[in-house]
């Protein structure tokens, strides 16, 4: 890991040298919802230790959960969680050598988005289903 | 004709000194969180609105605490891969990016073992 050294040596094009496309915000939400996610667990693992704390405290993070902003977290959570998830997949497949012709990596960076909304969404209505 | 030596060609590390070991277990930890993932939805899906009474109860039930367990385990494993990968991209600075990496372990390992322990106190009985 040597120090770099920039002494107005051209540089390897970065993000803002290639023209904007589908694929390429797919690449960066894949890793934008990775960080998310970092912040989701804790929050888990929050939730997680009031329940093995005290009645008092394990109310006191249900009820920031139960909150409209709780709620909106948690759905923001969700979606993140399901898109990283069938992105995931997405690089799984590429592993294999397989999906790297232009229309089914169009294909799949569409399909990734809109499943990820839909998931979210079902989730989101059982959720509400089964909430006592 | 190669100009690598047969140590380092046995070895398989390459310039980056820890050949695919990174990579490896970013896919090994991808795949084992397909399954346990979907486990994790559907266990706090089944526990929004519980009574803590009711999540103890759960977690009392072995099967769902080593789920759980392998969950945080795995989860953590690949999260802390992954924000590795970014801080190596983005932060530069010599002393800035080994605090940001240490940072990175020593708050997936703090968070793997306050998981565990919770689930394990749960799981054991309060």
């Amino acid at each position: 890991m040597a120090e770099i050294h920039n002494a107005g040596r051209p540089l390897s094009p970065h993000l803002q040298i290639y023209r904007g496309g589908l694929t390429m915000m797919m690449s960066i939400v894949h890793r934008a919802t990775g960080m998310a996610l970092y912040f989701g667990v804790i929050l888990m693992v929050w939730w997680l230790s009031a329940a093995a704390t005290s009645d008092d405290y394990f109310g006191l993070v249900q009820g920031f959960w139960g909150s409209w902003f709780g709620r909106v977290v948690l759905f923001g959570f969700t979606w993140a969680l399901v898109h990283h998830a069938i992105g995931g997949l997405r690089h799984l497949l590429w592993d294999t050598g397989r999906g790297f012709e232009l229309p089914t990596v169009e294909l799949m960076a569409k399909a990734n988005l809109i499943g990820s909304v839909v998931i979210t969404i079902v989730l989101w209505i059982i959720g509400y289903g089964v909430m006592p | 004709m190669s100009m690598r030596t047969p140590l380092g060609k046995v070895r398989g590390l390459g310039s980056a000194k820890d050949g695919t070991e990174h990579w490896w277990l970013q896919r090994v930890t991808a795949i084992a969180n397909i399954p346990l993932i979907i486990f994790l939805v559907i266990f706090v899906i089944a526990h929004l609105g519980a009574t803590r009474a009711q999540l103890v109860a759960s977690i009392g039930n072995p099967f769902v605490a080593i789920l759980l367990a392998l969950t945080f385990i795995s989860v953590l494993w690949h999260m802390r891969l992954g924000l590795q990968v970014v801080i190596e991209d983005y932060v530069h600075g010599h002393a800035v990016k080994f605090a940001a990496l240490l940072a990175n372990s020593f708050v997936a390992l703090l968070l793997g073992v306050a998981a565990l322990f919770a689930i394990l106190k749960m799981s054991f009985g309060l």
